[in-house]
C-alpha cells in the first residue's frame, strides 16, 4: 500500500475526481446542511430557551434525533425523494444523491443547534435577568445584551457538534453515490484500491480534526473573557445536548 | 406506484428469523463497545478524579478519536484487522470514550462537598469512600451518558454493515436495500434502530430508577 | 458532675498548634470555595466530658482548628493529644472511626435511609445487621425521632432540623468519646436552632462527651460552651475561659468587642436567680395575729408582709398599712404581683417577669413551690458589679 503514492500522483489533483473538487463538494454540502438547520433550529432553541416554553420538545427533539442513525435516514430518504421527482419536477439524479444527503444531514444537525441554543439561555442565572428586567430591558435587549454573549459558548458547542456530524454523514453519503471525500473510501473499496480507500481516510479525518480545532478556537474567542476558565471542571459539557438529558 | 408498494410486508414476514439474526447482531455491535467503553472510562475518570492534571488531556485525546469520521476509522483498521468483528468494535468503543468519560466524571463532581467531608471524617478509607458514597451518588450521571453513548452506537453500527454479513446488524438490511434497491429491506433496518435506540434509552432509564430509589423518594417529596 | 466511664470521654490538648498555608487550598466539591484559617501556636486543654466552644470571626482559624483533631488537616507543627496520645501516631481511619463528626450542612448520605445513615460508622466497624439495627433505633428515638417513622426514609424527605438531628445521631452511633461539631446548628431557623441547643444540652448532660464545638455566635458559643476559647484572625487564642469568665472579664480590646457592648445583658443570660444573695422578708400565714404581724412589718426595711400557704407556698404580699389593727390575717390581703422564679431561672428571664410586673422583687420558690427567699433589683445590680463574683461555674463545681 502507498498512499504517499496516492498524494504524489498529480493526477489524483485534477479533474472532477481530484482531491480540491471532492474537497469543495464536501465543504460546501457540509456548509449548507449546517446554514439550513441553523436557519431551522436556532431560532426554535432561542425562542424555547428565553420563553422557557415547549422545553419538552426541545429535548425530545435532542433525543429522537440521536436515536435516528444518520447512515439509515439518508438510505430511507433515499426511495421517497425518487418517487417525489416525478410529482415535484425536479431531475431524478437529484432525488438519487443530493437531496436524500442533504435532507439527512440537515435533519440531524437540528437537534444540537437547538438544544444548544435552549441549553445555553436557559445556563444563564435567572437572578440577573431579573436584575435586567428590573432594570426596564425589553425582553429583545435582554436576549441580546445578556442570554446570548452569556450563552454564547454553550450555543457554539452546538454548531460544533452539529458541524463534525454532518461532516461525517457526508462522508457516508458517497454510499449513494453523493460526492466529497468518501468517494475514495467507498470507491477505495469497490475498486480495492487500498491506497485510495486509505488516502480518503486521512482526508476526511483531517478536516474533521481541522474544522472541529477552527470552531473550538471560535467557541473560545466568543466566550466573554470573564467566563473563560480552564477546561477542567464543570465547564465540561455532555457533546449535542447531554446536559439537557441530564 | 401501485404495483410497488412502499412496503412489503409478506417478505418481513418471510424473513422473521433474518429479523432476529440481524437483532442480536446489532445488539452485540451495541453491547461490546458500551461496555467496554463504560470501563475504560470509568477508570479514566477515577484517575482523572484523584489527578485532576488527567482531566484535559483526557478530553482532547478522546473528542479527537470521537472526531474520527466512523466510515473512516474502518478503513484505518481494515488492512490490520480485516473485515472481523473487532474492526466494528474498536472504533466504536473509541467513540464511546468521550461521552462516557465526561459523563462518569460529572456523576463523581455531582457528589455535594458536603457528602465527601462527611465520609472523610467519619473514617471511610478512600476505596469505601469510592464504592459505598462516590459510585452510587455518581448513577444517574453515569446512566446518562450510558444512554446517550448506547443510542449513539446504535447509530453507527449501521454503518458497521459495510465490513461483513457475519456481524453486520440492521445496517445490513439497509445496505442490501440500497444495493438490490428494495426499499422494504431499507425501512426496516431503519426503523429497527431507531426502535433499538429507543427500547435502550428506556431500558437504563427504567435501571437508573431501579437503581436509585432515594432518587424517587425525593420525586415523591416534591410532588 | 459525677465521674463518667472513662472511655466515654477523652481529655483534648492542643500543644501550641500550629497551621500555616502557603497558597489557597483547592478541594473538590463545589460548594467549599472558602480557603480555611491559619492557626498559630494554639494551646489549649479541653476536660474530659465538657463542651469547649471555638468562636470567633471567619478567618479565625476555628475550624481548622476543629478539623485537625480528626486529621482532616494536618497540623504544620505543634501536637494534638488526646487523653495523652499524640493523634499524628495514631491510624487516621481508627482516630476517625473513634471521634463523631457533625458539619454544618451536615453531610447525610442522600442514597442510604436514615438507618443505615445512622450506623454508618458502627458499620464500617463491622457489626452485624441485628446491632445495626438496634443501634440505629435507639439513636433515633435518643434525638428525638420514632424510628418507626424515620428508620427508612431517606434524608431528601426530612426537614433542615430532622436533618440536624440525624446528623448528631450518626455521629454518636459508635459511642466515640470525642464529637467534633462545626456549626452544627448553623443551617436552621432560630427557632429550631434554640431547639436543638435545648435538646443537644439536655442530651449532654446524659451522655457527658468531650466536644469541640465551633460556631461565630457569641450567644451561641456562652449558651453551650462549659469553655469558650476566643479566636482572633490569623488563628490566635484570644482568651480561653468559662462563659462568665470572658463575659465579665475580657482579656484584650478585641474580646471585648467581640463580645459585644451588651456583654452586661449577656451575663444576665447566663446567671441564675441561684447566683443571687436573696433577701428575707417576714412571712406570716392566714389567721396569723394582725397586730403581731404590723409590728413586723414595720420592724422590716421592707414594709412588707409575704403572706404563705402551709407549706410555706407564696399568696402574696401584705401592706403595712393595709394590716387590720386587731383580729387575724386573712388570704384576701394578699396581693400577687409579684412573679415567682426559680434558683434555674435566667436573670434575664426573672428581670423580664419583672418588668412585666411592674415591680421591684421576685419570689424565689423551691422545688416543692415554697417560698426561699426574694430577688430584688438591686440584687441583680450589685452581682453585676461584683464582676469577678463567686459564681462557680462547669469545670470548676457543681451547680445547684
Amino acid at each position: 500500500m502507498d498512499v504517499f503514492g496516492f498524494f504524489l500522483d498529480p493526477a489524483n489533483w485534477q479533474g472532477p475526481d481530484g482531491i480540491p473538487v471532492r474537497l469543495v463538494e464536501h465543504l460546501a454540502l457540509s456548509l449548507a446542511a449546517v446554514l439550513a438547520a441553523t436557519a431551522v433550529g436556532l431560532p426554535i432553541g432561542l425562542f424555547i430557551g428565553h420563553t422557557g416554553r415547549f422545553a419538552n420538545l426541545a429535548i425530545n427533539t435532542s433525543n429522537i434525533g440521536r436515536a435516528v442513525p444518520s447512515f439509515a435516514l439518508m438510505v430511507a430518504l433515499l426511495p421517497i425523494a425518487l418517487d417525489l421527482a416525478p410529482v415535484l419536477g425536479y431531475p431524478p439524479a437529484l432525488g438519487l444523491s443530493f437531496l436524500p444527503i442533504f435532507l439527512a444531514m440537515t435533519l440531524l444537525a437540528i437537534p444540537p443547534i437547538l438544544v444548544n441554543a435552549y441549553a445555553g439561555l436557559r445556563s444563564v442565572d435567572r437572578d440577573l435577568l431579573e436584575a435586567g428586567r428590573g432594570q426596564g430591558l425589553r425582553e429583545r435587549q435582554i436576549l441580546r445584551d445578556l442570554e446570548l454573549p452569556l450563552a454564547s459558548n454553550i450555543i457554539v458547542g452546538g454548531f460544533r457538534t452539529a458541524t463534525l456530524q454532518v461532516i461525517a454523514t457526508a462522508t457516508i453519503g458517497a454510499i449513494l453515490s453523493g460526492g466529497g471525500l468518501g468517494r475514495y473510501i467507498i470507491d477505495g473499496v469497490s475498486r480495492n484500491q487500498p491506497d485510495r480507500l486509505f488516502a480518503g481516510a486521512v482526508l476526511v479525518t483531517t478536516l474533521a480534526l481541522v474544522v472541529d480545532g477552527l470552531l473550538a478556537l471560535a467557541q473560545r474567542r466568543l466566550t466573554p473573557r470573564a467566563l473563560r476558565g480552564p477546561a477542567v471542571g464543570r465547564g465540561g459539557s455532555l457533546p449535542a445536548g447531554g446536559e439537557a438529558a441530564a | 406506484m401501485e404495483d410497488k408498494p412502499l412496503v412489503d410486508w409478506a417478505w418481513i414476514g418471510d424473513h422473521l428469523d433474518d429479523v432476529v439474526v440481524r437483532l442480536f447482531q446489532h445488539l452485540q455491535l451495541t453491547a461490546i463497545p458500551v461496555a467496554l467503553g463504560f470501563v475504560i472510562s470509568l477508570g479514566l475518570a477515577i484517575w482523572a478524579i484523584r489527578r485532576p492534571i488527567v482531566y484535559g488531556p483526557t478530553t482532547a485525546i478522546t473528542g479527537l478519536l470521537y472526531t474520527i469520521p466512523s466510515i473512516a476509522a474502518f478503513a484505518f483498521l481494515r488492512p490490520i484487522f480485516g473485515l472481523s468483528l473487532l474492526t466494528a468494535i474498536i472504533p466504536l468503543t473509541t467513540y464511546t470514550l468521550l461521552i462516557l468519560f465526561r459523563s462518569n466524571v460529572s456523576g463523581f463532581q455531582s457528589v455535594p462537598a458536603d457528602v465527601l467531608e462527611a465520609a472523610e471524617g467519619m473514617g471511610y478509607t478512600r476505596r469505601e469512600r469510592l464504592r459505598r458514597v462516590e459510585l452510587p451518588l455518581a448513577i444517574p450521571l453515569m446512566i446518562t451518558g450510558i444512554r446517550l453513548a448506547s443510542v449513539t452506537t446504535v447509530g453507527l453500527a449501521t454503518v458497521a454493515a459495510i465490513l461483513g454479513d457475519s456481524f453486520g446488524g440492521l445496517g445490513q438490511f439497509i445496505t442490501e436495500g440500497l444495493q438490490t434497491f428494495f426499499p422494504t429491506k431499507i425501512y426496516l433496518g431503519a426503523v429497527l434502530s431507531v426502535a433499538l435506540a429507543f427500547s435502550l434509552d428506556i431500558l437504563f432509564v427504567r435501571i437508573e430508577l431501579w437503581a436509585t430509589p432515594w432518587a424517587r423518594a425525593r420525586a415523591e417529596q416534591t410532588a | 458532675m459525677a465521674d463518667q466511664p472513662a472511655h466515654r470521654a477523652a481529655v483534648v490538648e492542643f500543644e501550641h498548634v500550629t497551621k500555616r498555608y502557603d497558597a489557597p487550598v483547592k478541594r473538590r466539591g463545589g460548594t467549599s470555595t472558602k480557603t480555611p484559617g491559619a492557626v498559630n501556636d494554639l494551646s489549649l486543654k479541653v476536660p474530659a466530658g465538657k463542651i469547649c466552644v471555638l468562636v470567633g470571626p471567619s478567618g479565625c482559624g476555628k475550624t481548622t482548628s476543629l478539623k485537625m483533631v480528626n486529621r482532616i488537616i494536618e497540623p504544620t507543627s505543634g501536637r494534638i493529644l488526646i487523653d495523652g496520645v499524640d493523634a499524628a501516631t495514631r491510624d487516621i481511619t481508627e482516630l476517625r472511626r473513634s471521634i463523631g463528626y457533625v458539619i454544618q450542612q451536615v453531610g447525610l448520605f442522600p442514597h442510604q435511609t436514615i438507618a443505615d445513615n445512622v450506623a454508618t460508622v458502627p458499620r464500617l466497624l463491622g457489626w452485624n445487621a441485628d446491632r445495626l439495627r438496634a443501634r440505629a433505633d435507639e439513636l433515633l428515638a435518643l434525638v428525638g425521632l420514632e424510628p418507626g417513622t424515620y428508620r427508612d426514609r431517606f434524608p431528601s424527605q426530612l426537614s433542615g432540623g430532622e436533618r440536624q438531628r440525624v446528623g448528631v445521631a450518626r455521629a454518636l452511633a459508635a459511642d466515640p468519646p470525642i464529637m467534633l461539631m462545626d456549626e452544627p446548628f448553623g443551617a436552621v431557623d432560630p427557632i429550631v436552632r434554640d431547639r436543638l441547643q435545648n435538646e443537644f444540652l439536655r442530651l449532654q448532660e446524659e451522655l457527658a462527651k468531650t466536644i469541640l464545638f465551633v460556631t461565630h455566635d457569641i450567644d451561641e458559643a456562652i449558651k453551650m460552651g462549659d469553655l469558650v476559647a476566643v479566636l482572633q484572625v490569623g488563628g490566635v487564642l484570644a482568651q480561653f475561659g468559662t462563659p462568665a469568665e470572658i463575659l465579665s472579664n475580657p482579656a484584650s480590646e478585641f474580646v471585648a468587642r467581640f463580645v459585644g457592648d451588651d456583654r452586661g445583658l449577656k451575663r444576665l443570660a447566663l446567671d441564675r436567680v441561684g447566683d443571687l444573695e436573696l433577701v428575707q422578708v417576714p412571712l406570716a400565714r392566714p389567721g396569723d395575729d394582725a397586730a403581731d404581724a404590723r409590728r413586723r412589718a414595720h420592724a422590716d426595711p421592707f414594709r412588707y408582709l409575704l403572706l404563705v400557704d402551709d407549706a410555706n407556698r407564696p399568696l402574696g404580699w401584705v401592706d403595712e398599712e393595709d394590716i387590720p389593727a386587731s383580729g387575724t390575717l386573712d388570704e384576701a390581703l394578699a396581693n400577687p404581683v409579684s412573679p415567682i422564679v426559680n434558683r434555674r431561672t435566667t436573670l434575664k428571664d426573672a428581670l423580664s417577669m419583672m418588668l412585666d410586673a411592674d415591680v421591684q422583687a421576685a419570689i424565689v420558690v423551691d422545688r416543692t413551690g415554697a417560698c426561699q427567699g426574694v430577688m430584688t433589683v438591686d440584687r441583680v445590680a450589685r452581682l453585676m458589679r461584683e464582676g469577678e463574683h463567686g459564681r462557680m461555674y462547669g469545670v470548676f463545681g457543681d451547680e445547684d
